[in-house]
């Protein structure tokens, strides 16, 4: 706990993701304007400190003259909301499977290695690909694509992890005083687990953070009257050489939370390596 | 010895692209609505529909229908796109060229970047530069593609104009052309004004996918390099006086390609995927682009045929990557 504190690459990571999360929490309240309200005469206002800027539109307006910061608040709230429901998902099923064939071995090992073996030999592309062509468009088939594309990730390492943890002296003593084996797997093994998890699901929900992105610029995410950072981008692209910051904007934005749930992960498992920690 | 190993690895090939048509059937076949529905023109009558369903083996026994499907596909058949109402494999002839020239660059461009990154590294190990170029390759290691190819458009497209923003060839340039290979083509017959004008519209699709597969390559080669260059061969030729640039590039290298080439190579599938999405950012007419047409238009025939084209894809550059590996490696290459 230490040495993240000490790593200023993870607070200032950290610091920027809560910050988001306040701000995608409280939307209504910190947006200053109705991210869909429209004002033909105020179309393609620059950002502050360019010529002709409005000062009531800090990151200037798109071309239907909606305010881009606004429409940039709102948007972190899908983006959020698909990478923490489908991380989550993705790291339940992934986790549940890998305790169970680390702690179990045998036939189940066997058959959930295998799985996670086909599993990885499918290109992600493809599966999202499919699962968005079957599902059809929305928020919630981008959701359940990057589940069924990602519980291997965490699938993976917990049972290595689970593997590692059970020859460990605590999991001979929890077995020697009778403990069941759902209350030493669930009580003993998973809490020790947990810190590895928690660096997977920061790197998971950077990568949903772009699948949502891209899914929601070609148009196959949520419907095009909620604003999301990748619809944003798709939009100013059409106007880029009129509005370069309808474009750039969501851009940084992206960027912005990539790296940082990035960094955070990284800075995790960095403090969590006891190699790297020496 | 080797001989074999290709072989088994070819074989393997085959069954796992039997195993993905399997899968892409299957998928298919769950797919809510029906699929003759999408098909069928208005005005189409109840004859039509059994007509429809009868061509494409649908009213057998599901076993049957797979056999149905598995020997289309196998003569060449894969049917005929819903939303263009062409027949599937031309379009695929058609689109994949681009898609492969645009992959190859990059590959290309990937590799060298991150071999150059690695020897750079390895070579001023011992300088304050050392922790730039990591925390560079830290930064093209947290980016995506996606994220790189709007930077390019945002960037060298529309700010500092100096790269054109879409599209294969310069409409005013397109003339006609023997093959659908345009760079290899204009390359090869020696139009290099017309091949200069085909890279300039490659490369910001083509570095933006090589960016990614540069960071993971200069990460693994430079600690593969920083293991070889405390072996003995190099020691010896250090007191042999050998200059540090022919230590790395002429010692260390060889041996450090091997392990780096294995441990990269999920990282050129990688690469190929994310052709979907950035030949969609630069509207590059490959089959990447197409694919996401398809999507949206529920082109179940055309998916199908996509979805396959990119599995042999990923496949043949398995192959190849694992090939590389056993032919690089001594000890597998005479086991």
């Amino acid at each position: 706990m230490r040495a993240l504190v000490g790593d200023p690459k993870v607070v200032c990571a950290g610091g920027f993701l809560l910050l988001l999360a306040l701000v995608a929490i409280l939307a209504p309240l910190v947006a200053p304007h109705d991210p869909l309200e429209q004002d033909l005469m105020l179309a393609t206002v620059p950002p502050a400190g360019f010529s002709g800027a409005d000062p009531a539109h800090l990151l200037g307006t798109d071309g239907l003259g909606r305010d881009v910061l606004s429409r940039l608040i709102f948007g972190s709230r899908i983006a959020l909301t698909v990478a923490l429901v489908a991380a989550a998902i993705a790291a339940l099923a992934g986790t549940l499977l890998g305790l169970l064939a680390g702690y179990f071995g045998g036939i189940i090992d066997a058959l959930v290695s295998r799985l996670v073996e086909i599993w990885m030999a499918f290109p992600p592309v493809l599966l999202s690909i499919l699962v968005v062509a079957i599902l059809g468009s929305g928020i919630h088939s981008v959701i359940v694509a990057i589940a069924i594309i990602d519980w291997t990730r965490f699938a993976r390492v917990v049972r290595a992890d689970t593997m590692a943890q059970a020859e460990m002296d605590y999991v001979t003593a929890a077995r020697t005083m009778g403990f069941a084996r759902a209350a030493i797997l669930f009580g003993e093994i998973l809490p020790n687990v947990t810190p590895l998890l928690m660096a997977l699901v920061s790197l998971e929900m950077g990568i949903a953070v772009i699948v949502e992105a891209i899914l929601s610029f070609v148009g196959l995410s949520v419907s095009s009257d909620t604003p999301t950072w990748g619809g944003m981008i798709a939009e100013g692209r059409q106007i880029i050489h009129q509005a370069w910051w309808v474009f750039a904007a969501p851009l940084v934005a992206l960027f912005l939370t990539v790296l940082a749930f990035n960094q955070l992960g990284e800075g995790l498992r960095r403090a969590l390596d006891p190699v790297m920690r020496r | 010895m080797l001989a074999a190993i290709v072989l088994r690895r070819s074989l393997m090939t085959i069954v796992t692209l039997f195993g993905v048509a399997i899968v892409v059937f299957l998928l298919l076949r769950v797919a809510p609505g029906d699929p003759i529905a999408m098909m069928i023109s208005p005005g189409a009558g109840p004859d039509d529909v059994a007509a429809l369903r009868a061509r494409y083996g649908l009213d057998a026994p599901p076993l049957i229908q797979f056999w149905i499907w598995l020997h289309g596909i196998l003569m060449g058949d894969f049917g005929t796109s819903i939303s263009l109402r062409l027949d599937v494999l031309s379009l695929l002839a058609e689109r994949l060229p681009a898609t492969l020239e645009l992959s190859g660059l990059a590959l290309a461009l990937g590799v060298f970047l991150g071999g150059a990154i690695a020897v750079i590294a390895t070579l001023l190990r011992r300088s304050f530069v050392a922790g730039l170029i990591d925390a560079v390759n830290g930064l093209l290691l947290a980016v995506p593609d996606f994220v790189w190819a709007l930077a390019f458009v945002l960037v060298l497209g529309v700010l500092i104009p100096v790269l054109p923003l879409s599209g294969r060839i310069d409409p005013a340039l397109e003339t006609t052309f023997v093959t659908r290979f345009y760079l290899v083509e204009n390359l090869v017959s020696g139009r290099l004004a017309l091949a200069g004008d085909i890279l300039r519209h490659m490369a910001m699709p083509s570095l933006a996918l090589a960016l990614p597969l540069a960071a993971v390559i200069a990460r693994i080669l430079k600690e593969a390099l920083a293991e070889a260059m405390q072996q003995d061969y190099v020691l010896l030729a250090r007191v042999k006086g050998f200059s540090e640039l022919r230590l790395v590039l002429g010692e260390a290298l060889r041996n450090a390609v091997g392990p780096t080439l294995a441990l990269t190579g999920v990282q050129f599938t990688f690469l190929i995927g994310g052709t979907v999405i950035v030949e969609r950012i630069f509207s590059y007419p490959g089959i990447g682009n197409m694919a996401i047409d398809a999507v949206i238009n529920r082109d179940l025939p055309l998916i199908q045929g996509l979805v396959l084209v990119f599995g042999l894809m990923f496949l043949v550059v398995n192959l190849v990557i694992d090939l590389a590996v056993v032919a690089l490696n001594p000890k597998l290459r005479h086991g």
